[in-house]
């Protein structure tokens, strides 16, 4: 406990002033500073910085393997950064550095919430098991770490039933109300993106995380996610930050987004501006063979081989 | 296997409008021979192994050598019984197959009949235990000649006890643990040096044994539970040996391979179970009977059984207990959702360990000996194939396994009417490892997953627990 406090401790900066990062929203609830991240002699992700702004949804897009999950597992504490920092905000004034904290606090301390690209449920679990595993620090707290629920104490009980009430309306969002008692492992693959987002969602996260959540959702089932993102950005005023292949969802509810290109930035605007962007045009579909080196040098990239 | 195949591509190539019933004909007549060849091949390997270990016994000869013996026709006779068995197994098969096709949509499934009879199972179990020494007293005419009965039912409890403690650390929270016989040797030992040595009693060593148990499960959790799966079953096996090990060879402290003997029997809460002034039998106006100690042993270890369930049920759906399932579902979704896994893993493995612990001091109170030797790790392997052969997270499973795997073979050591079939020399109870063979491979086959592989959910969303 000692320990982990002073952990804690060092990872929370009280009075450091914000990145000197030039562009990006103007009260950043996430600040990447300078994230390098090498495997070896590769470089994954190289020298990135980029602000994801309060109460925004901002995209993490980029062709395979530009580094966008190893972004994502540097901010969720997965992977400890080469290099860098990664500076969360929160809104009681209250920084940490998620790359100092261990894996699970950067959760239950600074509340970043994530999904998983290939989805991560408790498949033998009910839907609304899933939930309450996800209330575990409340929970935990009131059921005096097992000593008072054990004997059943009414406390324990009270906050159980306010953490069930608080799953099913989740469930009831997420539309799964007739399927809560069912292990979530036998939910269709839809589902269990939107049970995976609403498992995040209720350890009452600051910024939501959320790797490729459209990934093989058809276009309807696309359209309910860009509702309920939206909905968690306004009603639950959660910042979101989102990597994405699927265009129509990125571009219609994104306030910003970031490109990335072999682990470098190329692009950070609004979508007006990404959609009009040369580099990122070039990065997503290829230019001429005659254009190359106009490109290239539009993009800094003059000398570099071919 | 190859032949499932083949069977359905002779179908398809035969399949063609108007000729349905040659077809069939001749489908079946090609699967008959495939059958045969199959039946065969298992006819030649039978053959194979039976050369070096059945056609020859060795007798030892007139001088120092040995005398072969052939004996052929034991080697044919197997042949032809592999053959025929096969062969009958394959035609059965081939029809049950056939029907389940046929009736595929209109089958019950069966898991949820399974569920309902452990619902029913276990209130039954429970009585059968609660009235046990009354059952085995008004069976067998009497307490005393009764004994044997409630000996056994002290056994089976006390792996039903230890099956439930493993439960919760391979079956809830899904670490494998190779060693658990380690916690009942230090719980054992401790009741044994705390009673002889600074002459505590048995209630007040209780508590110790546990807490002294879950110590050592911490102890060994923090270096290795960042381990995985089949590298946490590594340490937790050599960990299971270095204690028997250590307590063999630290002669001082715990008498060595002879043990430690004459630890004080348990008393009834402070009053002895002896014949004389200020006895249990005394005390309470009874003939004195050396089977109220027996009696007493029961309840006590029925009532610690009762606890470790009780406790593995409401750790279940408290926070704690679901956090365990999901660290055995997906670990990296725990940590992403804030939840310390090592800690969590710890407070599974300590408490998996504290259950060992007491029921170690049981039995030495029982016992009133203990040695290295009971706890090999043949122990920790019977106790779980208890847990997985039972299901892994089922309470009613895992006691019913226990009754089976400690049960049976003092029923094999019981059947001597097998010795009027095959001949005074026959003894059922040298066939135990084979029958649990069996009864393995015929798990894997029907029951993969364990006899109750139900998982009931800890909650539902009407708030009724399950």
């Amino acid at each position: 406990m000692t320990l982990a406090t002073g952990i804690t401790r060092l990872a929370t900066v009280q009075d450091e002033p914000p990145a000197a990062i030039p562009g990006g929203p103007a009260d950043p609830i996430l600040v990447v500073d300078h994230l390098t991240m090498r495997f070896g002699g590769l470089t994954a992700v190289g020298d990135l910085s980029f602000k994801v702004g309060r109460g925004d949804i901002t995209a993490l897009i980029g062709p395979n393997g530009a580094g966008k999950t190893t972004v994502f597992n540097c901010i969720t504490g997965f992977y400890k950064p080469t290099e860098g920092m990664i500076r969360l905000a929160q809104e009681g004034g209250e920084t940490y550095l998620l790359e100092r904290l261990p894996g699970h606090d950067v959760n239950r301390l600074a509340r970043v919430a994530r999904t998983f690209q290939n989805i991560r449920l408790f498949p033998q679990m009910t839907v609304l098991e899933n939930l309450l595993v996800a209330m575990h620090k409340p929970l935990m707290r009131a059921s005096g770490f097992s000593l008072a629920g054990i004997l059943g104490l009414p406390g324990y009980r009270r906050a159980q039933a306010e953490a069930i009430e608080k799953a099913a309306a989740w469930i009831a969002r997420i539309g799964l109300t007739h399927r809560a008692d069912e292990p979530a492992g036998d939910l269709p693959y839809g589902d269990q993106r939107r049970l995976e987002i609403a498992r995040a969602m209720c350890t009452d996260p600051v910024l939501l995380c959320l790797d490729e959540p459209a990934a093989g959702l058809n276009p309807r089932e696309s359209a309910d996610l860009n509702t309920l993102l939206r909905m968690i950005r306004d009603e639950y005023g959660t910042s979101v930050l989102l990597i994405e292949h699927d265009m129509s969802v990125v571009m219609q509810i994104s306030d910003r987004i970031v490109v990335l290109d072999y682990g470098i930035k190329i692009a950070d605007g609004t979508p007006d501006e990404i959609r009009n962007d040369t580099r990122v045009i070039a990065a997503y579909l290829g230019v001429d063979d005659e254009e190359v080196a106009a490109v290239e040098a539009e993009v800094g990239l003059a000398g570099a081989p071919a | 296997m190859a032949q499932g195949s083949t069977t359905q591509g002779s179908t398809t190539h035969g399949s063609t409008i108007g000729a349905v019933a040659p077809t069939v004909a001749r489908r079946s007549g090609a699967a008959f021979s495939e059958m045969l060849k199959d039946s065969a091949l298992f006819a030649l390997v039978t053959l194979g192994l039976s050369i070096p270990v059945v056609a020859y016994r060795t007798d030892l000869g007139q001088g120092t050598g040995l005398e072969l013996t052939g004996r052929w026709g034991v080697v044919a006779g197997l042949c032809l019984a592999v053959f025929v068995l096969r062969l009958g197994q394959r035609l059965l098969l081939g029809e049950v197959a056939r029907r389940r096709e046929v009736h595929r949509l209109a089958t019950v499934d069966a898991a949820p009949v399974v569920a309902r009879a452990g619902r029913v199972l276990g209130p039954l179990t429970l009585f059968v235990a609660l009235t046990l020494p009354l059952l085995a007293a008004l069976a067998s005419g009497g307490l005393s000649e009764g004994r044997y009965w409630i000996d056994l039912g002290i056994l089976i409890l006390t792996y039903v006890m230890l099956g439930w403690g493993l439960n919760i650390v391979v079956g809830l929270a899904g670490l494998l643990d190779l060693g658990y016989v380690a916690f009942y040797a230090v719980g054992a030992y401790s009741y044994a040096l705390l009673s002889t040595v600074f002459g505590l009693s048995f209630w007040i060593c209780l508590p110790l044994a546990g807490l002294f148990a879950a110590a050592f499960g911490v102890l060994l959790g923090f270096p290795v539970l960042r381990l995985r799966g089949d590298y946490l079953a590594i340490v937790t096996l050599a960990f299971g040996e270095i204690i028997r090990l250590v307590l063999i060879n630290w002669v001082d402290f715990s008498g060595g391979a002879a043990g430690l003997s004459s630890i004080p029997r348990a008393s009834f809460f402070g009053i002895p179970f002896t014949a004389g002034e200020g006895g249990f039998a005394q005390t309470f106006g009874l003939t004195f009977s050396p089977m109220h100690r027996i009696v007493f042993l029961y309840y006590l270890i029925l009532a610690l059984a009762l606890i470790t369930n009780l406790v593995t049920l409401r750790m279940r759906r408290l926070p704690l207990g679901r956090a365990w399932e999901a660290l055995r579902e997906d670990e990296i979704a725990c940590r992403s959702l804030g939840i310390d896994t090592t800690m969590t893993k710890l407070t599974a493995f300590a408490l998996g360990a504290m259950f060992a612990g007491f029921a170690g001091s049981f039995f030495a109170v029982r016992q009133g000996f203990v040695s290295p030797e009971s706890f090999n790790f043949l122990e920790s392997a019977i106790i779980l194939a208890i847990v997985v052969l039972g299901g892994m997270g089922s309470q009613i499973g895992v006691a019913i396994a226990a009754i089976v795997m400690v049960g049976a073979p003092e029923l094999l050591r019981n059947l001597t009417f097998l010795k009027a079939v095959f001949g005074e020399g026959f003894d059922p109870n040298e066939y135990r490892l084979l029958l649990f063979g069996l009864a393995m491979v015929c798990m894997m086959v029907w029951r993969p997953r364990g006899l109750i592989s139900e998982r009931t959910p800890s909650v539902r969303l009407g708030g009724r627990p399950a």
